[in-house]
Order: structure tokens, then sequence, then C-alpha cells
């Protein structure tokens, strides 16, 4: 009798803990890690090309923008990918809604459409982003990157300027 | 005397604190519910006459199989507009990716039609009233990651209270 109620209590203490990391993950803050080198320097900044590697930057996703789908330039955006519905990528917002974009490799001007926004890697060598799928909907967008918070050496604010160009761009 | 004001003092606080705690873990099951499996969506609007009418109406939409990639043609489906991210739209599902669409561009106006292939990741919705909908043929085919749920009960007006299941 003493370990049923025991095994209820724990249970009901695990599934209510469980509802609440949910529901603070979902509508609030989160954390998810970074694969991939398509934002280095701000993100893993020494990938190197084997894939699960043990220095992966965690980064803290805020939602609260999701409530106004309020973007500036230079933030850095969780979203879904267009072309596949169950992966999500990391890139810096480069253009909102209305704006004319001048594309620098084919030097075609182009208006980012109601609604969409044209996201990019930091970089440019290795970066699946609108340079290659175009615009990406707002509403794909799961949050903002606001700070990295793991590993240990490079916890910190994660600012709203791309770091510096190579000027070969 | 001080040390029993403090008891009760604290019990007070006991108390509040359960009760607030309740109060979050109501908002946490309803918000896990409505994320995950059964949410409400009220309609209103001409865009899917006949199957939905006019008068503003209270469905319930189901997000499993949204989430795990099972809507298929013909389910009515809520989905962010790709248009304004803070407005949701119902629609009907008319192609998944590789599909070939053939749609008339301008109905009422002249006969003219469009073909095209919709891409990868994406879908094709259209309203059913073809001639008063804003859809795919005119925001082009939407990422597949903007669809919410799919609409399967119908609850209100209640003389219509059943199952809502490809109408």
């Amino acid at each position: 009798m003493g370990t049923t109620s025991f095994l209820w209590n724990f249970s009901k203490k695990f599934v209510t803990f469980g509802l609440i990391t949910v529901t603070i993950s979902d509508r609030y803050v989160t954390v998810v890690p970074v694969r991939g080198g398509s934002m280095s320097p701000t993100f893993n900044p020494k990938t190197t090309s084997s894939i699960g590697n043990i220095s992966d930057d965690y980064v803290l996703v805020e939602k609260f923008c999701l409530n106004k789908y309020k973007f500036s330039h230079g933030d850095v955006v969780v979203f879904r990918s267009p072309l596949n519905h169950k992966e999500t990528h990391i890139k810096r917002i480069v253009a909102l809604p209305g704006e004319w974009l001048g594309t620098r490799h084919n030097h075609d001007v182009l208006k980012i459409p109601e609604g969409h926004c044209w996201v990019e890697g930091d970089n440019a060598a290795s970066s699946m982003d609108s340079k290659s799928i175009g615009p990406v909907v707002l509403g794909l967008i799961k949050g903002r990157v606001t700070h990295v918070v793991w590993p240990p050496h490079r916890i910190g604010a994660v600012k709203s300027t791309p770091p510096e160009r190579l000027s070969s761009l | 005397m001080g040390s029993r004001n403090l008891g009760l003092f604290g019990s007070f606080i006991k108390e509040g604190w359960e009760k607030a705690f309740f109060v979050a873990k109501f908002f946490c099951v309803l918000h896990v519910t409505g994320t995950y499996l059964v949410n409400p969506v009220q309609t209103y609007g001409p865009s899917m006459l006949p199957a939905i009418d006019l008068t503003p109406s209270v469905f319930l939409s189901e997000r499993i199989s949204a989430r795990s990639g099972k809507v298929t043609r013909g389910d009515i489906v809520v989905l962010r507009s790709p248009q304004n991210p803070r407005k949701f739209i119902s629609k009907r599902l008319v192609g998944m990716e590789g599909d070939t669409i053939t749609y008339l561009s301008s109905p009422g106006n002249s006969d003219k039609h469009e073909t095209l292939v919709v891409p990868k990741g994406h879908i094709w919705v259209q309203g059913d009233n073809i001639y008063n909908s804003t859809d795919s043929r005119n925001f082009g085919p939407v990422p597949y990651g903007l669809v919410q749920s799919r609409i399967f009960w119908r609850v209100s007006p209640l003389k219509d209270f059943g199952p809502f299941w490809k109408k």
C-alpha cells in the first residue's frame, strides 16, 4: 500500500513538473543547441566538419517577440525550415517586410513581400539561407536568440549586429 | 502571542501559494492540451462557403495530425497567414508537395487557367468559395510549417453539433 501511494505521488509530481516545463518552454523561454557552423563566429566558432561536436553552443531563445512578431534588423531568430517543417534553423534577419534589398551576387533588387523577412547566416560561405531559398515567412519564426548559455566560457549576450563581414562579399 | 501571529501569517502565505500554484497548474494543462491535442477555433467570413456558412461558428481542431505530418488533401486546416503572422486562416488543403495544381487565376472574369507544381515542403490551400477567398491563388504555395491544426468537430451553432470530417 505504501509503495503504491509513493509511486502515485511520484508520478503526480513528475507529470506536474513536465507540464510546467513544457508550458514555459513553449510560451516564454527555452534552450536549444546550435548545430553546424552557418552562424560562425557568433555561434560554434570552431566547428569541425564532424557531426555532433561536443562543443556545440546552447542558446537561450525567448518567445515574447511572438506576441507581436515585431523584429528588428540583426535579430538572430529560430525558424522552421520552409523546405522541411521538421527542421529548425538559426539565422540573422537582414531585411524586414516592405524593404528593398540588393543582392550582391546577381545585382538584383527585390522587395521583401508582406509578412516575410530575409535571413542570412553570419558565415556566408556555408549557409543555407534566403540567398538560396528566398524570403522566409514570418509565421515560421519560433523565437529570438538572446544569450549563449553553454559552454561556460562562451556565456554572454548575442549582439544585434552581425560581426565584421569579409571584404570579399 | 507573537509566535502565534507568525504562525497564522505563515499559514495564510502557504494557502495563497497553494492556490496560485493550482491556478498555474490549471493554466499549464490548458496550454498543453491546446498546443498538442485539441484547440477550439472560431471561423467567420465567406471564403469557405458552402462547407462553413457565414455565421460565426466554433469548431474543434486537432493538432496531432498537423504535427506528425499526416494532414492530406481535402482536410480543412487552420494555418498562420503568410501575409500576417498574427492572423489565422482556415482553408481546404488542395495539394501537397509535388502535386500539379491547375486553378482559375481570376474566376468570374476569365477562363484563364494556370498550372504549377507545389514546391518541396509546401502545400496549396484554397477556399471552397473561389470567388471570395484569399488563398494560395493570391500568395502562392505556403510552407507546411504554417499549418497549425485540422478541423474535425463542429461545436456551434448547436444544431450542427457533430463530426465535421471532410465535408
